[in-house]
């Protein structure tokens, strides 16, 4: 099929898509049960999301150009990949995202400059994983897929309702730790949900080097109730979303999605993807834009289109103007930081390491 | 009744097990089996199978998702069937396990307990006799301890249980046998180990840890029939490590022998070294002197007795320094 564009082989379970390329709607016997409470507010909701989080990403990209934040990892491309995930959980289900899951975080309600502050090297991490249910963003490749599995397990053994879903990407298939965390969930049978975006590239390496059959099928192998949606059709990722929580949630197992998108953008701003790929297959996936797409099927249902994409420019053009002053008034953390939070309970060592620095600090301070 | 090393750290599980509904248990073979020790016989049948949990053979896949169950609010005490069999889990200890509470600046804890039975002299394969501690050692955001006998085996996994703080917990596997009578106690609260001087001595300040506390105990008495007063010091923790106590004692003897199980270089008795040599330079009498495992890898069992640091060689290192103790006092007579 077209979304293919390297040898990888055809699958077993078939690609789920519910809008085309056009914004055509396509009948889709097993999910179109997950989109009958979705109204048009909620489809101009996700547009707004989308366009909102395109900008910040397009922010970030500039800011790191100017010497704001030290590195920026795009998701360009992936915005009804992530949004239509994000949007189809319930708040009390815990996330385990990687760290280009930027849209994940900001739709659960962290705002946009405690994101870009790691990035900026200001603090370790943007937001308190118990306010937003989502950990810590986390930069080796699939490890957070074994957390995500022992959160799963613990809902399990106390009985909770909720469901842990983990984000990774096509890489990450190939670690270990993603591998052994579908084996733990699907053992105990723990309310997991793995999301993998597979945007084709992990860095300059393509997703035929990861896996010879799509990746999709091979969580299946693992007795995972899978699922392969088109990951720039925002309603099918949000129905399989639906679909798989609801699949976790009533006890039946874990579930796998793969989400199957493209990376529009560099792997991090110290990327160049034009060593690695042709321009031919970035111009063949801006045809297949999430954005455009959402857009065009508004347009087919009759709706104000002009109004709602108002909307969301100025919702954008706020946030941008926001943020950017957020990031460049942002203060350097004290030398203090550097020591606290190594430990939870005291440390000696740490103690007295930390004081040595500063008072050899204030020894220079004094002495000017 | 005499209790083994075995039965206290089983006693410590389930009195964690008993007292806080939110500690679980995670193993290869530690549920319906009691582990390949039987150190967690029975704990199964009584706490059950959501407590004391059997897992798939991935290390990884265990300290991982016992990090997961802490980010759920557990307090997992997983186990590594063998020392050698911990580094397939080496990124989700030291760069996960270790740096949570770092990186969420201090709203996620991970009071995750890892236990790893360690250290050679059962005549085991490859992968069964190793000293990995000083990985650990080295990784800000563990803890390391590494009792010795049958008392702080019970005592300080509990405290290990209750901290806040990841701890790899050294289980030295050749003394699971050893006994005691004294009555098993909790910790006190609030208390945390230090290192504790186990056999006061005036000459030679010898210091080890886990299996070899023993072997400088029985080096103290040699030494004691030769006239040498060794002051033995056995570290209980890795890290935090009590140099105080260390330095303390060096400030009277003038003297340091360092012993251990693992290889030498890098290792817990180069810190040891550097420290006290930074902090006692004037009182030294001789250089700090090392005893430990080869820079090689584990041999084969046939191999071992030379590789693990044993009365003779300690001895042999107390008499090099108290050699040149007698040499100097006597030039300057």
């Amino acid at each position: 099929m077209s979304t293919q564009h390297i040898d990888v082989a055809a699958g077993c379970l078939p690609t789920h898509q519910l809008l085309n390329v056009d914004g055509k709607r396509i009948p889709d016997e097993e999910l179109d049960h997950y989109l009958k409470d979705l109204k048009e507010a909620d489809l101009a909701d996700f547009l707004r999301d989308m366009v909102v989080l395109r900008r910040m990403d397009n922010e970030a990209t500039a800011l790191q150009r100017q010497g704001q934040l030290g590195l920026w990892a795009p998701l360009l491309g992936q915005e009804a990949a992530q949004i239509g995930s994000v949007r189809a959980t319930n708040d009390d289900d815990f996330i385990f995202p990687s760290y280009r899951e930027h849209g994940v975080a900001w739709a659960r309600g962290v705002k946009a400059e405690d994101l870009l502050s790691v990035w900026r090297g200001a603090q370790a991490s943007g937001w308190d994983p118990n306010e937003v249910n989502i950990a810590c963003q986390q930069i080796v490749i699939g490890s957070q897929a074994l957390h995500a599995a022992g959160y799963g397990m613990g809902i399990k053994f106390d009985g909770g309702k909720q469901v842990s879903v983990a984000y990774f990407g096509d890489g990450a298939t190939s670690q270990g730790d993603v591998n052994e965390a579908m084996v733990f969930a699907a053992s105990y049978q723990a309310p997991v949900l793995f999301f993998c975006q597979n945007n084709q590239w992990a860095i300059s390496e393509p997703v035929a080097l990861q896996s010879r059959t799509q990746i999709a099928d091979r969580a299946h192998g693992f007795g995972l109730k899978t699922w392969r949606v088109d990951g720039n059709d925002i309603l099918a990722v949000y129905a399989a979303t639906k679909a798989a929580l609801n699949h976790a949630r009533h006890g039946l197992g874990p579930a796998f999605i793969e989400a199957v998108t493209y990376r529009m953008g560099s792997h991090t701003t110290a990327d160049d993807p034009t060593r690695y790929r042709k321009s031919e297959q970035l111009e063949e996936w801006k045809a297949k834009d999430p954005i455009d797409r959402l857009v065009k099927y508004l347009h087919e249902m009759g709706a104000d289109v002009q109004s709602y994409e108002q909307r969301a420019q100025n919702a954008a053009d706020d946030l941008a103007a926001k943020l950017r002053e957020a990031i460049t008034s942002m203060e350097d953390p004290k030398a203090e930081e550097l020591f606290t939070n190594v430990y939870a309970e005291k440390h000696e060592p740490t103690e007295r390491a930390a004081k040595n620095y500063l008072d050899y600090l204030a020894d220079f301070e004094g002495g000017e | 009744m005499a209790t083994t090393m075995l039965k206290a750290l089983n006693k410590s599980l389930h009195d964690a097990l008993d007292q806080d509904e939110k500690v679980i248990l995670l193993g290869e073979d530690i549920g319906t089996l009691g582990g390949v020790f039987r150190v967690t016989d029975g704990l199964k049948s009584k706490f059950g199978e959501h407590r004391v949990v059997d897992t798939p053979l991935a290390e990884s896949g265990i300290v991982g998702s016992a990090i997961g169950l802490a980010y759920r609010g557990y307090r997992p005490v997983v186990e590594i069937q063998f020392d050698g069999f911990t580094y397939p889990a080496f990124d989700q200890l030291v760069s996960q396990l270790a740096k949570l509470h770092y990186r969420s600046r201090g709203r996620v804890k991970m009071p995750v307990t890892v236990r790893i039975p360690y250290g050679g002299g059962i005549g085991s394969p490859e992968h069964h006799s190793e000293s990995p501690e000083a990985y650990f050692a080295h990784t800000a955001g563990l803890r390391v301890f590494a009792p010795s006998s049958v008392e702080d085996a019970y005592s300080m996994l509990r405290q290990a249980i209750a901290c806040d703080d990841p701890v790899i917990f050294f289980e030295p596997k050749r003394r699971y046998h050893e006994k005691t009578t004294a009555e098993l106690l909790p910790p006190a609260p609030d208390a945390s180990p230090k290192a504790k001087i186990v056999r006061p001595g005036e000459d030679v300040t010898v210091v080890g840890y886990g299996p070899t506390t023993y072997t400088l105990v029985d080096a103290a008495k040699a030494a004691e029939d030769e006239g040498t007063s060794l002051e033995v010091i056995d570290l209980r923790t890795l890290d935090p490590l009590d140099i105080d106590t260390v330095a303390e004692s060096v400030k009277r003897t003038g003297k340091l022998v360092v012993v251990h199980e693992a290889s030498r270089t890098s290792g817990i008795g180069a810190e040891i070294c550097a420290e006290i040599t930074e902090r006692c330079f004037d009182y030294l009498e001789h250089a700090p002197l090392r005893v430990t495992g080869f820079d090689i890898p584990y041999p084969p069992s046939r191999l071992e007795s030379h590789h693990l640091p044993d009365l003779d060689r300690v001895m042999h290192a107390v008499d090099t320094v108290m050699r040149h103790h007698e040499a100097t006092e006597g030039a300057a007579k």
